[in-house]
């Protein structure tokens, strides 16, 4: 059991309060996510977590033991940095078997679950390199290794591909998954990112302004926003007849039916697979759809045209 | 935390014995016998003659190595021409050489069996043991402060600026003075402060040449040890608490000028 | 500049190769070298350490004062190095008031040396440790790694390059140093005579010959120490970038 249970924990730097009594519990082996807008204090949770900032008040507990007041190099966890954290001076076997070292474990065990290592974030072929040799990727790769080499009881990510180009970070995130799916450590993901936190993370944890706002699976959050925050945080979202929808849970017919209200289209912009339709509703508020191109193209809209709009699923909740 | 209270200790006692105790207990010595008797002591003809002196040293030397080492760093940062990485390396060789050797140097070029030496005496010229082979020794020691403070500035303000200022019609010197001067005066001026430190306070290159003739060739150092050697403390404390003052105002300007150029 | 320099080494090799060995090896300028080139490099090794250890509490450590103590750190660059002498002579020399007496000693002599090259070790490292990669240091901690095992095996090695060319210019700087230590070494050959004190007495006994040989030495030990220090420059960019 390696589940984190984070308890009434606040962090104050100065007069600011960074982390405001958050309570949270990551469960055993899961892949959690922590979302929110940059400054929402999702670092510092983190860092508490793993020992590297000392709460102000709370208690952390991490596999049924209190580790509140125990020092980061005794909490037996995995940290990846957002900018590396390479040591430079050494070369990438190196890097990786520095904690095997610092435990002491002898010279052939180190070989192995090095190499071992290497192939599994494929970076055999790079043993030799020094950091300063790969690219972005490619030391995060390693800097993962490094954190898994000595089997730590938790994983922690700050913010771990927010260094990288687009491409690259999209391919390490699903390479992120399929790690999880292989070595299942219980994971914590620091993300200002909803689109990478829904597509890894199991449970996502969404905080703003050092509290949390709703904790939940990608599906629950996207589907059954706590509030408006966590609704326009995770997805777009459009108002129709004064309640709140997702744009492409705006239904738009040629002709008059039932519930729906009349609306002039304003601006057709086509997206490749997804078609924007800006609109201009009959008690004069702007809204906007988001269509598929052939649900567009049976449409046929024209800038000027007037059509009829309803909402096809409204969000659960009566927000704000 | 006890760590670093120990590290904290170790090294300000470290610093204390070696700098603050030693330098603090001069200030006290000097005036072990009252004002009075310091104010004496320097204000012997001896030590005025010796603070004079240093002054006018300092006071031409200081423009020359400032003048050439701005010319030195404009040389080696904007052209390029051969030979200019062998002038970068011998720029510092005062800083690499002992200054006795420097003032053997200088001995041997213009001393009396030097090799100008019996040209010089034809000529009836005296360099060595003489204000000019003082002047020399000065100029010698604290040639390359300007030139090593002002290179890394160039280097950082680029040429971006220059370019500009060429494009909008300003030729090399209205550059010079309105562009690249501006950009670099407080490297410079750090350059001019250490430069001016070490002028005053160069002694072993001085006393190879000087001849330590009290009131006429000695330096205020060279009065501090010609003191010391005549079992006057007084008197030696006292000059060297003069020149503490100014290094002292020295310090004081580095800092200041240190964050003039951090911002 | 270089013409004087030209003639100290003309004037060495004057009497030819046999002439500048002779005068080399002569007993007394052998034990002036031998003793500058030991205690230039014990004040570098201590120089080293405790300049290092200055430069993390001024870049660390928090308290009172700091800035103060990190101004102090260049007056010995400010200071003429004769009144740099001077105060030692007076708190630790025979009729200062503390319980030992370091004049005419080569303790006074070393002492002497590590006042004047103070600054060197620590303001090369400080502006390093300032832009040290914090994160590293933490990577190290969640593996486990103990404040000492991070410091001998991450920032140790990030410091070694500024250590070791400050170290030089401290060398440098000691083989060279006469100011400081006329008054302190107290003129005693083969017990506290340094070259430049030996290459200075030659010069009032008028034996230039001997003076020029010992200064080539000198020169050739500084010439060495340049190119060294320019090696640990690129040695310490190696892994940049
Ligand atoms: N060491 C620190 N000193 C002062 N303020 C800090 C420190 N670390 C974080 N903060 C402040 O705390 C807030 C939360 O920071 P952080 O946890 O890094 O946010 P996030 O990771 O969500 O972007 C920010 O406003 C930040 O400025
Ligand atoms: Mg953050």
């Amino acid at each position: 059991m390696t589940g984190i249970v984070v308890s009434d924990v606040s962090k104050s730097f100065g007069d600011f309060v960074a982390v405001d009594d958050i309570s949270l519990t990551v469960p055993d082996g899961s892949l959690t996510a922590l979302l929110g807008p940059s400054g929402s204090g999702k670092s510092t949770l983190l860092r508490m977590i793993a020992g590297l900032e000392e709460p102000g008040a709370g208690q952390i507990v991490i596999g049924g033991a209190d580790v509140t007041r125990t020092p980061a190099r005794k909490r037996e966890i995995g940290f990846v940095f957002q900018h590396y954290a390479a040591f430079k001076h050494m070369t990438v076997r190196d890097n990786v078997a520095f904690g095997l070292e610092i435990r002491r474990a002898d010279r052939a065990k180190i070989r192995s679950r090095v190499d071992e290592l290497l192939r599994l974030v494929h970076l055999e072929a790079y043993a030799k390199r020094y950091p300063s040799q790969l690219s972005g990727g490619q030391r995060q790769r390693m800097a993962l290794a490094r954190a898994l080499a000595v089997e730590p009881r938790v994983l922690l990510l700050d913010e771990p591909f927010g260094a990288l180009d687009a491409t690259v970070r999209r391919d390490l995130r699903a390479w992120l998954r399929r790690l999880h799916d292989e070595v299942s450590v219980t994971t914590i993901l620091v993300t200002h990112d909803q689109e990478e936190a829904m597509e890894v993370a199991g449970q996502i944890v969404v905080m703003n302004g050092g509290r949390i706002e709703q904790v939940g699976s990608p599906r629950e959050l996207y589907e059954a926003p706590a509030n408006d925050f966590v609704a326009g945080f995770v997805g777009p979202v459009t108002e129709l007849a004064g309640s709140k929808l997702r744009p492409h849970d705006v239904d738009i017919r040629i002709d008059p039916v039932d519930g729906a209200m009349e609306a002039q289209v304003r601006r057709v912009t086509h997206l490749g697979f997804e078609v924007r339709v800006e609109l201009e509703a009959g008690d004069g508020r702007r809204l906007w759809a988001q269509l598929t191109r052939e649900e567009a193209e049976q449409l046929e809209l024209m800038d000027g045209q007037i059509v009829y709009v309803r909402a096809s699923r409204r969000m659960p909740v009566a927000l704000a | 935390m006890r760590g670093r209270f120990a590290l904290r200790s170790v090294a300000l006692g470290y610093l204390t014995l070696l700098l603050v105790l030693p330098v603090g207990f001069v200030f006290l010595k000097t005036f072990e016998h009252g004002v009075g008797a310091a104010w004496d002591s320097v204000t012997t003809p001896a030590a005025r003659h010796a603070f004079w002196l240093t002054i006018e040293l300092v006071a031409i030397a200081v423009p020359l190595c400032t003048l050439f080492g701005v010319v030195a760093a404009i040389a080696i940062v904007r052209r390029r021409w051969r030979g200019r990485a062998l002038f970068n390396a011998l720029l510092d060789i005062p800083f690499a050489v002992s200054p006795v050797v420097i003032g053997l140097a200088l001995l041997l070029v213009y001393g009396r069996l030097g090799w100008f030496g019996d040209w010089l005496a034809q000529n009836g010229l005296r360099i060595v043991f003489a204000f000019p082979g003082m002047l020399l020794a000065t100029i010698f020691v604290s040639l390359p402060f300007v030139a090593r403070e002002t290179i890394p500035v160039l280097r950082e303000v680029g040429t971006e600026q220059e370019q500009a200022a060429a494009t909008l019609g300003a030729g090399p010197f209205q550059t010079f003075w309105r562009v690249t001067l501006p950009a670099i005066r407080w490297g410079v001026a750090y350059g001019v402060v250490l430069t001016t430190a070490r002028a005053l306070g160069e002694f072993g290159a001085v006393s190879v040449v000087s001849g330590h003739i009290a009131g006429q060739t000695e330096t205020l150092t060279l009065h501090v040890e010609d003191r010391v050697e005549a079992f006057d403390l007084t008197g030696a404390y006292a000059a060297a608490l003069v020149l503490a003052l100014i290094a002292l105002l020295t310090l004081l300007s580095m800092n200041l000028l240190r964050r003039k150029e951090a911002v | 500049m270089l013409l004087p320099l030209a003639a100290v080494v003309s004037k060495a090799f004057g009497g030819g190769a046999d002439a500048f060995w002779h005068a080399v090896s002569d007993r007394q300028a052998l034990a002036a070298l031998r003793l500058t080139l030991i205690l230039s490099l014990v004040v570098t090794a201590v120089n080293a350490v405790m300049g290092t250890l200055i430069a993390w509490v001024l870049v660390r450590d928090e308290f009172r004062g700091k800035s103060f103590v990190n101004s102090l750190i260049d007056l010995p660059f400010a200071l003429p190095t004769i009144v740099a002498g001077l105060t030692l002579l007076a708190l630790y020399g025979p009729r200062g008031p503390a319980p030992f007496n370091i004049a005419y000693t080569r303790i006074g002599v070393a002492t002497a040396l590590l006042f004047v090259t103070l600054p060197f070790v620590v303001r090369a490292v400080q502006p390093v440790l300032l832009t040290l990669d914090r994160e590293s240091e933490e990577a190290a901690e969640s593996l486990g790694a103990s404040p000492w095992v991070t410091f001998r095996r991450v920032i140790l090695p990030s410091l070694m390059p500024a250590i070791l060319s400050g170290g030089a210019l401290a060398f440098a700087r000691a083989l060279g140093e006469f100011g400081s230590i006329v008054l302190i070494a107290g003129n005693l050959p083969f017990r506290t005579e340094l070259a430049s004190v030996f290459i200075y007495g030659s010069i009032q006994s008028d034996d230039t010959q001997a003076a020029a040989a010992v200064s080539v030495v000198l020169l050739l030990l500084a010439l060495v120490v340049r190119g060294l220090i320019a090696a640990l420059d690129r040695w310490g960019r190696r892994h940049e970038g």
